[in-house]
């Protein structure tokens, strides 16, 4: 509470501190300057930008660009389309990682060719409602924001102008992750060093559609005529969609996520706006940090985890088995009908001692007792 | 209801000897006249009626027979057989349209479909379960005075002709359940187009070399056949009666596809794994199925 008698004590601080501050500050940028800068590509989800697991040397300042790009997408099969708000050309915005201690310097640019005005909230960073208040970009501006990434973890970015704006844009799908590994890598809870041999990065987005007088979805020619339809829909809390990385089918069929029996897969799975509960049909979480923040311990042996809605989580298991796996949010309905499927395809052997179908089925051979 | 699911006898429409033989006299006489008729027609858009039927003469050709088949406890792919028609099949050049389905159910004899669709007459009415095609069947049946049925796999695999595609993986017996599983998928992975669910003005899919329109494209079509698994010994000789389930029926298409009778749109029942039909639509075929019709030549060949 800040009354007369505080006031005047902040006053005696301020002026204490004032000098030092400045001080540190200037320390501060110098030893910032110094440090070594390194640019990365961003690649479109699944997949994610070579990175190294175990940090190489010390922390250094990594640059990404991102071009804010608003565009109409399809999101099924049936051909339903949003006017998505995206990071970079895609739903979701592309997964940046870096290592705890790294400094993210974000070119964020909203090119004139847009309409609205956008701006990232950094999950992972601290301050100004996660640098959502100094990244305001209207069409035809960019921005530069550097954060410290000080805290490990997989973490959810999203787009956050203030009020209605807010969830409209991050249901638009505008909204993604960042990995900030440990120096030292990933470890289970005893100190043992996890690898993985490969990382897909599911971001799970919910839509909501407005639907016309048939139950047919609508289409719009530009967002903001969309938009007091959606409102009304998202008022509802009831998604039309929970698609996987931006459409009902993007990783199942020719575009199902390959791996080998053996291969230790990290899965990134963020929700910038809702619950989830990824599931790994046929398979298990061998280690899952469910917070997805490296500093806990990671539970071991899932079956199920959950994914609070705006936070991101870290699963890595091991195949076992060859097969199709399904990789589904376990509310089933949302699974099967509202798209939150992807497909594993698992090359290698079968393994007869973890399951057999001892007799294929055939009539039933013993009547049983009542 | 579960007796039913796994009855033997699946016949929906068994008509009468006097119907049979009324109806090959019709089939004979108008045969010539329908042939003359159809053979004037190139352009695929016409108005299906039940008049536009494609009389598709004998002959004879290798099935890749339906349903599951093990051999020594390993799946197999299905054998092939030698099939051949010694009489012609009356079949509807196209898939029943969205328009006649709706007179159907405007008489009463059909339920309505779920969503508010539209009743065109030069679109294929799709989301239909089997029973749906069956009713439909049963009523023209009755407002013709003539038998109208779905065909069986059987039937419908020889008048697709060359756009007949064979579900055999030809991995070779040695292949475990997993290698055959990620093959099929890949296989059904590979037919699937981008954005082909929405159905297209009956036509769109061209014409076969038997005069049928739109085999095998965005539509499957219910069939009469039961689900069935087989098991074979050694010699590759059935090692007992194929267990048949007929609350699954077999959709033909661009692949084949075991559907659960009530099921109408497959997208919304199939399993975690695997690409379900499209769309699911029907044909019918005229006059009634039996050993007559065809004859099994020959025995199991075996890839």
């Amino acid at each position: 509470m800040i009354n007369r008698r505080n006031a005047l004590l902040l006053t005696a601080i301020s002026a204490m501190t004032v000098p030092s501050l400045v001080n540190s500050e200037k320390a501060w940028a110098e030893e910032v300057s110094k440090l070594p800068r390194k640019k990365v590509d961003l690649v479109p989800a699944p997949n994610v930008h070579p990175h190294d697991q175990v940090a190489k040397d010390g922390p250094k300042v990594v640059e990404f660009r991102m071009v804010i790009q608003e565009k109409q997408i399809t999101i099924d099969d049936d051909g339903t389309k949003v006017h998505a708000f995206t990071y970079d050309g895609d739903v979701p915005g592309p997964l940046m990682v870096v290592h705890q201690g790294d400094y993210v310097e974000l070119t964020l640019v909203n090119p004139e060719t847009n309409t609205l005005e956008h701006n990232i909230d950094f999950h992972a960073s601290t301050g100004a409602l996660g640098g959502g208040a100094l990244t305001i970009v209207n069409p035809g501006e960019e921005v530069v924001l550097r954060f410290k990434a000080d805290r490990a973890g997989a973490f959810v970015y999203h787009c956050a102008p203030g009020n209605v704006m807010t969830p409209w844009h991050v249901v638009s799908g505008m909204n993604g992750a960042i990995l900030v590994l440990p120096r030292d890598g990933l470890k289970d809870g005893a100190g043992k060093s996890l690898q993985y041999d490969k990382i897909y990065y599911i971001a799970e987005q919910d839509f909501y559609i407005p639907k016309d007088e048939d139950g047919k979805y609508k289409t719009y020619d530009t967002p903001l005529e969309s938009f007091p339809d959606m409102e009304a829909v998202m008022r509802t809390l009831t998604p039309t969609h929970v698609v996987f990385n931006g459409h009902a089918s993007s990783m199942t069929g020719a575009k199902a996520l390959p791996a080998k029996v053996g291969d230790r897969v990290l899965i990134i799975h963020a929700q910038a706006n809702r619950d989830s509960r990824p599931h790994l049909i046929g398979g298990h979480g061998d280690y899952v940090w469910e917070t997805g923040k490296f500093a806990n311990p990671p539970l071991l042996d899932m079956e199920t985890w959950f994914v609070r809605g705006g936070s991101a989580s870290a699963a890595l298991y091991t195949f076992k088995q060859p097969g199709i796996y399904a990789y589904v949010t376990h509310n089933l309905i949302e699974a099967a009908m509202l798209g939150g499927t992807a497909h594993f395809k698992v090359e290698g052997e079968w393994n007869n001692d973890l399951m057999k179908q001892v007799a294929a089925p055939r009539p039933i051979t013993k009547t049983d007792k009542k | 209801m579960q007796l039913r699911r796994i009855m033997n006898i699946c016949r929906s429409n068994l008509p009468g000897v006097a119907m049979r033989i009324t109806i090959y006299t019709i089939i004979g006489l108008l045969s010539v006249a329908i042939v003359f008729y159809f053979m004037g027609r190139s352009d695929g858009s016409m108005r299906q009626n039940t008049a536009d039927i494609v009389i598709v003469p004998p002959g004879e050709f290798l099935y890749r027979t339906s349903g599951e088949f093990n051999k020594n406890n390993r799946p197999i792919d299905a054998p092939l057989k030698k099939i051949k028609f010694t009489k012609p099949l009356t079949i509807m050049r196209a898939q029943v349209s969205e328009m006649d389905y709706q007179k159907c159910v405007d008489a009463g004899g059909c339920k309505p479909l779920s969503q508010s669709n539209p009743s065109r007459s030069d679109f294929p009415v799709v989301g239909v379960s089997w029973q749906d095609a069956t009713d439909y069947a049963n009523w023209l049946s009755n407002q013709t005075s003539e038998i109208w049925r779905l065909p069986t796999d059987i039937e419908w695999s020889y008048v697709a002709g060359s756009r007949f595609k064979d579900d055999a993986l030809a991995l070779g017996e040695d292949a475990d359940f997993a290698q055959r599983w990620i093959a099929r998928y890949d296989l059904e992975s590979a037919r699937k187009l981008e954005g082909d669910h929405k159905t297209q003005k009956i036509g769109s899919f061209g014409e076969n070399e038997k005069g049928l329109l739109d085999i095998a494209g965005n539509v499957w079509e219910w069939t009469n056949s039961c689900f069935s698994r087989n098991n074979l010994n050694a010699d590759g000789q059935p090692a007992n009666e194929p267990f048949v389930v007929c609350g699954i029926r077999i959709t033909a298409g661009q692949h084949r596809a075991y559907v659960s009778d009530f099921i109408r749109d497959a997208r919304g029942g199939g399993c975690a794994a695997g690409i379900p039909p499209s769309n699911l639509g029907f044909r019918l075929i005229k006059g009634e199925e039996g050993s007559s019709l065809f004859e099994k030549l020959g025995s199991i060949i075996r890839r």
